[in-house]
């Protein structure tokens, strides 16, 4: 029997992505740069997420022109954003044959109450969370992986941290409770009572977690590695910067050697300048993309 | 049991293996590449077999080691990595002086001898022609049943991810699966490959057939080769027999 689509299958590809470093790019031309570098993956956008939050206006998906000149320009897993609760772009996406689909709050959202049912496509899913609730909700929707928030195009690592922080002590706090204590912990997330025994028992999510939104720097890449992300998104912290290729290799050794502090040192060395940042905690709440998802 | 092909939670909820320290790779060093990819899913199959494990990112890792397993991943990043801290000089020089090598999917491309793409740049360690992605993207990922030679029990659960196949294989190469008529699991010599991820599912045989071909070669290097239970008794890392004892 053969079968396409299993959860085995789709979150087999997010296993294949661990350790690695998945990069926003706009055109074929830095799609290449990303693929030379090392990224496991790129994120085919029109923008990135700092030119979306400079320009305003509605985010949407990409043309398809773009992700397919993206898709035959590099042999890595190309991935696009769909908006959150637009299942229709999800189907283009998926018939554009694109390897992965970011559900993405750094689009503009489409449905104010509902998530795509990710369980109808045969193509993975990954989606953004700030706490354990909404992780084990989106998985529950069918995501095959997951992506702390940040807050994306600010290149201020925080709220990453704070995303991160907060999901792994809330798993730890799981593994202290009895078990008759998970049926209130699991309407308290809230999320699926199932899930939350699940997570309670192993200790971590049930699919791969990656790290997004602000990480600019080899030393940021890291840090969220150290906390426990098993790998991470970088958005405009690449192209936004001095010298692209030369930052997208760094952040990739970083990745790499996220425990070896010599390497980092070696790989932070004559970066030039990072993208310029915003400092996420003086940012007024309405401007920030973390708070969409339900 | 895990079920299969099911696109609910049941494949996620399944609960993880327990560790077996005395299983048949008892005794054993093996060292899994850790540049990139699943490397951790090898390390948990080697280690409910009874083998030591330990993360390869530099040479001098690959000290003492009896096997190497270079999991599956990203082969462009993978390579580009072992690259940067020299490896394949060091990994060639590991396989010819007999340590047994097994890749799987981004490894089955590393260890070919070249790819049809004519990139990235490969090892050679096996006489094969892989062709990256050959199954297309990954919504055409898929598992399926496969039936592999030198594995006993009933065909394996194969999960093929954005897989290679081999294009085409030298005379000393041992075929020991196909799918839709194309090789996706060889051996030569001491070097093992598959396309498909066994350490993605609870199915330990290919990591035991991996484990057999170290004992194999460490028994064909000694004056007798012991058989399997001969060789069980005596392993490293168990009692030694009629050492210490009175």
């Amino acid at each position: 029997m053969t079968d396409i689509g299993t959860m085995r299958v789709k979150s087999g590809l997010a296993d294949m992505l661990k350790g690695g470093v998945i990069m926003d790019v706009t055109d074929a031309e830095q799609a290449k740069i990303a693929e030379d570098a090392g990224a496991c993956a790129v994120m085919a956008l029109e923008r990135v997420p700092s030119d979306i939050r400079a320009q305003g206006g509605v985010a949407r998906m990409a043309d398809p022109t773009k992700i397919q000149e993206i898709q035959e320009s590099v042999s890595i897993p190309v991935m696009a954003k769909a908006r959150i609760g637009h299942f229709v772009e999800a189907q283009i996406l998926q018939s554009l044959e694109v390897d992965y689909i970011d559900e993405s709050e750094v689009l503009t959202p489409a449905d104010e109450a509902n998530h795509i049912n990710k369980w109808k496509f045969d193509v993975p899913f990954v989606c953004g969370a700030v706490n354990l609730g909404e992780a084990l909700r989106r998985i529950s929707e069918g995501a095959a992986m997951i992506r702390t928030k940040g807050e994306a195009g600010t290149g201020d690592v925080v709220e990453a941290v704070r995303h991160m922080r907060t999901i792994m002590g809330e798993i730890r706090r799981l593994q202290t409770l009895d078990e008759d204590e998970l049926y209130v912990a699991a309407k308290q997330l809230p999320a699926p009572l199932e899930l939350v025994k699940w997570v309670a028992e192993h200790g971590k999510l049930p699919v791969v977690n990656f790290s997004a939104g602000g990480i600019a720097t080899p030393a940021d890449a890291a840090l969220m590695m150290q906390l426990g992300a098993e790998g991470v998104f970088v958005g405009s912290g690449i192209f936004k910067s001095e010298d692209p290729q030369k930052r997208a290799n760094a952040i990739v050794k970083a990745a790499t050697n996220y425990r070896d502090p010599a390497v980092l040192a070696e790989v932070s060395v004559g970066l030039g300048d990072a993208m310029p940042g915003i400092d996420a905690a003086r940012m007024p709440a309405e401007s920030k993309l973390q708070h969409r998802g339900w | 049991m895990t079920p299969h092909g099911g696109k609910r939670l049941d494949w996620i909820l399944s609960p993880d293996p327990a560790l077996d320290p005395l299983g048949p790779g008892a005794g054993l060093a093996v060292g899994v590449l850790a540049l990139q990819g699943d490397f951790r899913e090898h390390r948990v199959m080697l280690e409910r077999l009874g083998a030591r494990t330990s993360e390869v990112r530099r040479p001098a890792d690959l000290d003492g080691l009896d096997g190497l397993v270079i999991p599956g991943g990203e082969s462009t990043t993978i390579h580009k990595l072992m690259e940067e801290y020299d490896l394949a000089g060091p990994i060639k020089a590991f396989s010819a002086e007999g340590g047994i090598v097994y890749g799987t999917c981004a490894g089955l491309i590393t260890v070919a001898r070249a790819t049809v793409e004519g990139r990235p740049t490969t090892l050679g360690l096996m006489d094969v022609v892989a062709r990256r992605n050959a199954f297309g993207r990954q919504v055409r990922s898929f598992e399926a049943d496969l039936q592999i030679d030198g594995v006993a029990g009933g065909p394996v659960r194969a999960v093929f991810i954005r897989a290679p196949w081999i294009e085409s294989a030298g005379p000393g190469v041992e075929t020991l699966a196909t799918c839709e008529g194309r090789i996706v699991a060889a051996r030569e010599g001491d070097v093992l490959v598959t396309a498909f991820h066994p350490e993605l599912t609870d199915d330990t045989r290919l990591h035991e057939l991996f484990i057999h071909m170290i004992r194999r070669r460490q028994g064909a290097g000694a004056e007798s080769s012991p058989t399997p239970a001969e060789r069980d008794a005596g392993a490293p890392g168990r009692a030694p027999a009629a050492a210490g004892h009175r």
